[in-house]
């Protein structure tokens, strides 16, 4: 039904989603989100960065995240994966893949799960730049993603 | 006992990743807070109530009303980043 994988090493977001529509025959469409790692933040160069994440807590948050979306909308699969440890400028960083039989739950799906990964899932981002290492901040828009889930319905 | 545990900037500011606390006077984790800030120097400016701090209890979401007992994992970290 979902797999949700926290890795410390590289992964390839295509064999991922390969994996997932192969599950079924009866998912008629496959949504896919995947953060990558920028080497430009806050007007600064990022040479590198690591993600910092809680062990144990990181699964489980994310478990209930997807549980969530498995009730609100429609499913025939997903696939979570976040790496952490070190990663470099292009790496993925997060991939979000939600497979149903038609397209309009997958992608609502798929931003629910993004959006409540981002404030809900216990991973930090420490970057390192040319003026040093520094922790990311979060972002406020990130927040009111989520105020806005909980304020409409599923036609977001 | 409950078990203190702390990530990110809050574990690098603090120089402490877990710690064990005596439990009897914790009914929530408001407790807790007030007696970590107490400590003074980089405990009250990181946990001072303007703050943004997010908790846990036992590895799930708390806020600061949540009620602690003996055994408990209590996690203190900020806002998270990831995705």
């Amino acid at each position: 039904m979902y797999t949700i994988r926290v890795d410390s090493e590289p992964f390839d977001p295509n064999h991922e989603v390969d994996l997932l529509r192969g599950e079924d025959p009866a998912i008629g469409a496959v949504v896919s989100f995947i953060g990558l790692m920028r080497d430009l933040n806050e007007g600064d160069r990022v040479a590198n960065m690591f993600l910092e994440h809680y062990p144990g807590m990181t699964e489980n948050a994310l478990e209930q995240i997807v549980k969530l979306a498995f009730e609100r909308w429609q499913l025939q699969g997903c696939r979570v994966v976040h790496r952490v440890g070190e990663l470099k400028p292009t790496d993925p960083i997060v991939l979000v893949a939600v497979a149903s039989a038609h397209r309009k739950e997958a992608f609502q799906a798929c931003e629910f799960i993004i959006d409540y990964l981002k404030t809900q899932a216990p991973f930090w981002k420490k970057e390192a730049t040319e003026n040093g290492e520094r922790w990311v901040d979060a972002r406020d828009s990130d927040d009111e993603a989520i105020r806005q889930w909980s304020q409409t319905g599923n036609d977001h | 006992m409950v078990q203190l545990r702390l990530f990110a900037r809050f574990r690098e500011e603090l120089g402490v990743d877990s710690e064990q606390l005596e439990s009897d006077d914790l009914r929530c984790v408001e407790d807790l807070l007030s007696r970590l800030r107490q400590r003074g120097g980089a405990w009250s400016r990181l946990l001072a109530e303007d703050q943004r701090i997010m908790m846990a209890v036992n590895q799930e979401m708390a806020n600061p009303q949540t009620p602690l007992q003996a055994g408990d994992e209590i996690a203190l970290f900020p806002p998270v980043t990831g995705g």
